[in-house]
Order: structure tokens, then sequence, then C-alpha cells
């Protein structure tokens, strides 16, 4: 809520930071420690640093926007809000042994992987082995994602010492 | 930044400890929670770290563009590669079983190993390219 009130980037950004890390220790709990490590490691460290890096480029003031109607959006939101709760009845509850999660994948993976890939982690496995073919469309997406900054961020720079060369 | 004592010191203390630990967990990420994507960022913010504490020029010095463009492309040539060697082995298509011919298990051992090392090179290169070009747009 803090975050949507502020006008104060820099604030905005530190309070994103502060809660990664809050979500990553709430993996911990859960015991999904590979996807808090991700979530410590790019929510809170990295991604803190591109945004203050983004603010520093930019400005670190929100403009106030000038003033609209703020009816429609308040209507989608409502029926949004209202379809996806409406979503959350069917969702089986958490822990519960009889989830269909528990009974068709998961089980093979966990009494099979120590036999067919050797690795303690699960979590390894499946990401490398199992889902070999995910991953490497991930990596392909951080790929294409560095080349599309450069070419909107990068290549700018050069532009601009060219033009600066001739005085 | 360059001015102030203790956050240079610092550096200097925390830099090899986390690309130390960049290195575990890229390399235990069998055995631990880890692996390439988390190995990678905690190397890129080494980087990072370094460029925000000794200046951009510094942090080229030690890692520069080039290397970094090499990075990015090598890590997922390095996945897909490992996955046409199994294609010429006989397998499947990212299937490691086939590189070991005694032990599957040993093949897929050294199958997510490379794997790994691939999206670990990429990612970190990614990311201290992303720095490279914020921090050096606003100069």
């Amino acid at each position: 809520m803090a975050a949507i009130r502020l006008r104060d980037l820099f604030a905005v950004v530190m309070l994103f930071g502060i809660y990664s890390l809050v979500s990553a220790s709430l993996f911990v709990i859960l015991d999904a420690v590979d996807v808090a490590f991700t979530e410590a490691s790019v929510g809170a460290g990295v991604s803190t640093v591109f945004m203050l890096g983004t603010l520093a480029l930019t400005t670190s003031r929100e403009k106030t926007p000038t003033a609209h109607k703020p009816l429609l959006p308040l209507l989608v939101v409502t029926i949004t809000g209202l379809a996806l709760v409406y979503g959350t009845w069917d969702i089986p509850p958490y822990g519960d042994p009889a989830n269909p999660i528990h009974h068709h994948l998961v089980q093979r993976f966990i009494e099979d992987s120590p036999q067919e890939i050797g690795i303690p982690n699960v979590v390894t496995s499946v990401l490398a082995s199992y889902r070999g073919y995910d991953t490497l469309g991930e990596t392909t997406v951080v790929f294409t994602a560095a080349i599309g900054v450069l070419v909107l961020v990068g290549g700018a720079r050069r532009r601009r010492s060219r033009k600066d060369e001739p005085k | 930044m360059k001015r102030y004592t203790i956050p240079r010191l610092g550096t200097k203390l925390l830099l090899p400890l986390i690309l130390l630990f960049a290195l575990y967990v890229q390399f235990h990420g069998d055995y631990g929670p880890g692996g390439g994507f988390q190995a990678g960022v905690i190397f890129g913010a080494g980087f990072i770290l370094y460029a925000l504490i000794y200046g951009l020029d510094h942090a080229h010095r030690l890692m520069p563009l080039w290397l970094l463009r090499i990075g990015i492309s090598l890590g997922v040539l390095i996945y897909a590669s490992v996955g046409l060697v199994g294609l010429l082995l006989g397998g499947n298509y990212l299937d490691y079983g086939v590189l070991d011919h005694h032990d599957p298990a040993h093949g897929q051992h050294l199958g997510i190993l490379l794997v790994e090392l691939g999206v670990g090179i990429t990612v970190s290169a990614v990311m201290v390219t992303i720095f490279y070009a914020f921090a050096g747009r606003g100069r």
C-alpha cells in the first residue's frame, strides 16, 4: 500500500527490495529453498540495483497524473478481483496430501530420480534434465533480454559519442 | 565512491568471498540449493559491486565489454551444444544419459553440470552487461 501512495520513487524501490527479501524468507518457511535463493538474489539484490540505475537516468519523483475519472478503472479492478476470488474456490487446500500435485509427476520424480539421475537435489535434476527444454528456453529468454537492453540503452552512447567527435 | 575508505576496504574483503560463494552455488547445485541461475546472478552482483565502488572504468578494465558479449552467447551455445552432442551420440536432444557409455546416471551428472555452467555464464554476463549499459548511459 505504501508503495502505491508514495511519490518518492527511491523509497518505492527500497520498499520493493524489502518486500522481495520478506517473500524470500516466506519461501524458506515453505521449504522452497531454491526459489527463495532466486528471490533473494534477483528480487532483493540485482533488480534493486537496476531500478536505482534507472532512477539515476530518469528522475526519482513520480509525476502526478492529470485528473481523470476513477470510476471505470475501479469497476474493471473490482470485476477482475471478484473473478480471481471466485477462481480460488476451486484450488485444493494447502498441504493436503490428497492434492493432485502430489500424485502424478512428483511421486515419479522423487522415487526414480536417484536411480535415473543420481543427484540428491531433485529440484536441479528436474530443472536441468527432465525439463531441459524449458530451461534452455529460459536461458534464451535471458539472452534475448540482454540483446534488447543493449539495443535500447547500450547503443545510444556510441551514437552520442560519434556526434560529439566533429566538434 | 572512490574517496570513501570503508566501502572500498569492505569491497576488497567481500569480493573474493562473493565470487567464491557464486562458484560454490554453481558447482554444488547438484547437492544443495542453487544452480546456474542463482550462481550467475551472484557472480554478476560481485562485479556490479566492484563497478559501484571503484568506478566504471576500473570495472571495464577487469571485465571488458567484448568478453561479456562473448559470455552472453557462449552460455547459450554450451547449453544447446550439449543437447546436440547427445543427439550425435544416438540419444534424444538434451538427453544426457548417452554422454557416458557405462552409466547413464554419470552421463546425466555431466550433462547437468555442463548445462548449469552454460546458464551461469550467460546469466552473469547478462547481469553485468545490463548494469554497464545503465551506468554508462548516465555519463
